[in-house]
């Protein structure tokens, strides 16, 4: 069950063409416009925050509207494309079927591009719901369903024509996340309309926040983290060539992961107005979810059993594997912050900031990355990559940049969070708020940096990618050991 | 192994998925909208006069949620700092409700009277004139512009359908409430503080000659935690 097939559908020509991988080409371009559009807004929102005069004083450019925009940017349109792309891949390998539904995964992909593009001109115009990673209004959000819809038939239907008996665990993955955004996403965003740009959820006050980060936090759980382990139980087994570490830990952390995760969303509400009893719930399947999220963790990074050495020679496997374990601090690290007293202190300052991105750059962007490297080159049929050294420059590159960004918002929230309740020995409050905003700066500097290093290393993907697939290649030397034999091949032939 | 019910069918799979989600939701949302206790009982809570509601929807579209919470918690520092803690009750009438998540600035749920009109103006137009480190954006593109209310009835419509308790009179008077509580010394500014209690009535941007998003905003940033009557309200216990 653990094994991959890398034939083509049985009763098919026989050739990789039967897959439909035109579509698949076309969602890993698009992975890569997007990543490096929304890590670039996230480049300019930063250095607003440090350097408040980048705001130009202009509607369409001030950091409210752009954070939005930065958000989706990354979340829906770079991880939405990942996942997008991949799973078609994945689903067409581990089944042994072409894509259902014909061209209706063509819709899925140019209805997914064209949410993306409405999403992002309404937020820069000043058209939102003003509900956080559910900005859009709900036109857009109309729109967006009934591409979800056919996503899941497509997705399905494929499930449903495969050859071979088991579904593949990346599926199960996959699955829950598309049927489970399907219902975030719409309980959310009911709303009556008043004009085209304008509507009422319908939810309010504390039913719409905790409706809000039900939805919130299962983006977090079931776009970012379910969808994600799929790309994970597919690529990183592919990359490493060895099975899944333990197929019944997968069976037991994949449903008390859906299980538990649901239940987490009122922990970004502890101690505000919404009634002890869910703030307990909240944080309680908040800390068990420590657990299954280490499952996956685990199961991802023993995959590599037998062939560790592989991290030497094989930068995007040490992509993968470093995404898993930024995936591991980071699951390790939420259910902490979800412990009350813990919450008192990081809510609302820079930490949760810290906390998204050790999250989001080090696990959906490398494994992301780390998907992409292993696609591109099968993809457009290419021997390899143009350069595997460049990806080892992406991946150091990124990596220290994730390190400054995550360490400066740590130091950044925590000291913030302490300056907030500081008291004088005359029982005053010791700071302003504003004297706390002004010990900020460094750190926002800082962070600014470390996004502008991800941002790099995301510039030197594209360039890897794009001579990749116009078929050329690097005469570089292997990474790793096998340099030394290289030097000497290239010696012995010079002599 | 039994788990092969599951992994051979993807529609028993399917179905498996949507129960084990759907637990958590129920028991943690439904509750929320049949418990009584859930909001407590206040005085003082009224629904947005057509002036606040535009300028709530200007703070909704410039993102200020981003940056500024709506939600002081029950601590001690928080409490000295921004002032009684935050019910339930009070965003009652928020749709959607504006909590937000970060303080990237101070904590807004309570900023209702206490800094003046001409404060707010100035702060808007640049943050920095006022408070050098700010890091605010500046919104001088709001004082220019004139303020959209022609349809601002369809507004109050749609929230009463959503169960927000606005009187046929409040919306049939919903553009003239506009433009008397935006206006200083015009005589249905009192009808205004008839139908909402505890309006603020002016010229809130200093700027007499047009009502603009800044009157709105300003309206709306000064009414902000000033409703409940904290005097008769006692928590329970």
């Amino acid at each position: 069950m653990s094994e991959l097939t890398e034939t083509a559908p049985a009763g098919g020509v026989g050739t990789v063409e039967s897959y439909q991988d035109s579509v698949v080409r076309f969602l890993t371009v698009a992975t890569v416009f997007w990543g490096v559009v929304g890590f670039l807004v996230g480049l300019v929102i930063a250095s607003q925050l440090a350097w408040p005069s980048l705001n130009f004083g202009l509607e369409w450019t001030s950091f409210g509207r752009l954070r939005p925009l930065h958000t989706s940017a990354v979340i829906f349109a770079f991880g939405g494309n990942a996942l997008l792309s991949s799973s078609f891949y994945a689903v067409q390998r581990t089944c042994r079927a072409r894509l259902y539904g014909g061209h209706l995964g063509w819709f899925v992909a140019i209805g997914y591009q064209i949410f993306i593009v409405m999403a992002a001109l309404s937020y820069v115009f000043g058209v939102t719901q003003g509900k956080e990673y559910a900005e859009p209004e709900w036109f857009v959000d109309i729109f967006l369903t009934v591409v979800w819809v056919a996503y899941f038939i497509v997705f399905v239907g494929t499930l449903a024509r495969r050859r071979e008996p088991h579904i593949y665990v990346a599926n199960w993955f996959f699955l829950a996340f598309i049927v489970t955004v399907a219902i975030l996403h719409i309980v959310n965003n009911l709303a009556i309309p008043v004009s085209w740009t304008k509507s009422y959820v319908v939810w309010s006050g504390v039913q719409d926040a905790l409706t809000q980060w039900w939805y919130g936090h299962n983006a977090v759980g079931f776009f970012l983290t379910a969808g994600f382990l799929g790309i994970m139980y597919y690529f990183v087994p592919k990359q490493a060539e060895r099975p899944v570490y333990s197929y019944r830990l997968s069976v037991v952390h994949f449903w008390s992961i859906i299980f538990l995760y649901i239940w987490a969303g009122p922990h970004h509400l502890l101690y505000t107005a919404l009634p002890d009893w869910a703030q307990t719930l909240g944080m309680t399947f908040s800390i068990m979810l420590w657990m299954p999220s280490w499952g996956g963790m685990i199961n991802g990074i023993m995959t590599l059993s037998g062939a560790w050495d592989k991290l030497r020679t094989d930068p995007v496997l040490r992509l993968m594997v470093t995404s898993i374990a930024f995936y591991g601090m980071s699951t390790f690290e939420g259910p902490m912050m979800a412990i009350r007293s813990v919450n008192a202190l990081s809510h609302y300052t820079d930490w949760t900031i810290g906390h998204v991105h050790s999250g989001a750059l080090g696990w959906v962007g490398f494994v992301s990355f780390g998907a992409i490297y292993y696609l591109v080159p099968k993809l457009w049929g290419r021997e390899r990559l143009y350069s595997l050294r460049l990806v080892n420059v992406h991946f150091w590159v990124a990596t220290i940049g994730i390190v400054f960004y995550v360490t400066a918002m740590w130091v950044s929230g925590i000291m913030q969070g302490l300056m907030w309740r500081a008291y004088d020995s005359l029982g005053f409050l010791q700071y302003s708020f504003v004297e706390t905003v002004e010990a900020m700066m460094p750190f926002y500097v800082i962070r600014a940096a470390g996004g502008g290093l991800f941002v790099i290393g995301s510039l030197i993907m594209a360039y890897n990618v794009w001579r990749t697939i116009r078929g050329d290649l690097k005469d570089e030397a292997p990474i790793g050991e096998a340099r030394a034999a290289h030097q000497v091949q290239a010696q012995g032939a010079a002599s | 192994m039994k788990h092969e019910l599951f992994e051979k069918n993807s529609i028993v799979m399917l179905i498996g998925i949507l129960i084990v989600i759907s637990i958590g939701g129920i028991v943690q949302l439904v509750p929320l909208f049949f418990l009584e206790s859930t909001i407590e009982k206040v005085q003082g809570m009224r629904p947005y006069s057509p002036l606040e509601l535009a300028g709530r929807n200007i703070y909704v579209r410039e993102g200020c949620y981003l940056c500024h919470s709506q939600m002081i918690r029950p601590f001690r520092d928080e409490v000295e700092r921004y002032g009684h803690y935050s019910l339930a009750a009070e965003s009652m009438y928020d749709h959607p409700f504006q909590w937000g998540s970060k303080r990237t600035g101070p904590d807004l749920a309570r900023v209702g009277g206490k800094y003046s009109n001409d404060w707010h103006a100035a702060h808007m137009i640049n943050p920095q004139s006022i408070v050098p480190e700010s890091v605010m954006p500046q919104y001088p593109f709001l004082a220019n512009k004139p303020l959209d209310y022609e349809n601002i009835a369809d507004h109050l419509v749609a929230l009463e359908m959503l169960g927000t308790p606005y009187t046929k009179a409040m919306i049939e008077h919903a553009v003239a409430d506009v433009e008397a509580q935006a206006q200083a010394d015009v005589d249905e500014a009192e009808d205004v503080v008839g139908r909402y209690a505890k309006a603020q009535v002016g010229d809130f941007d200093g700027n007499p000659e047009m009502i603009s998003e800044l009157d709105a905003l300003i309206a709306y940033l000064q009414m902000l935690g000033t409703l409940v009557d904290f005097e008769t309200y006692a928590p329970a216990n």
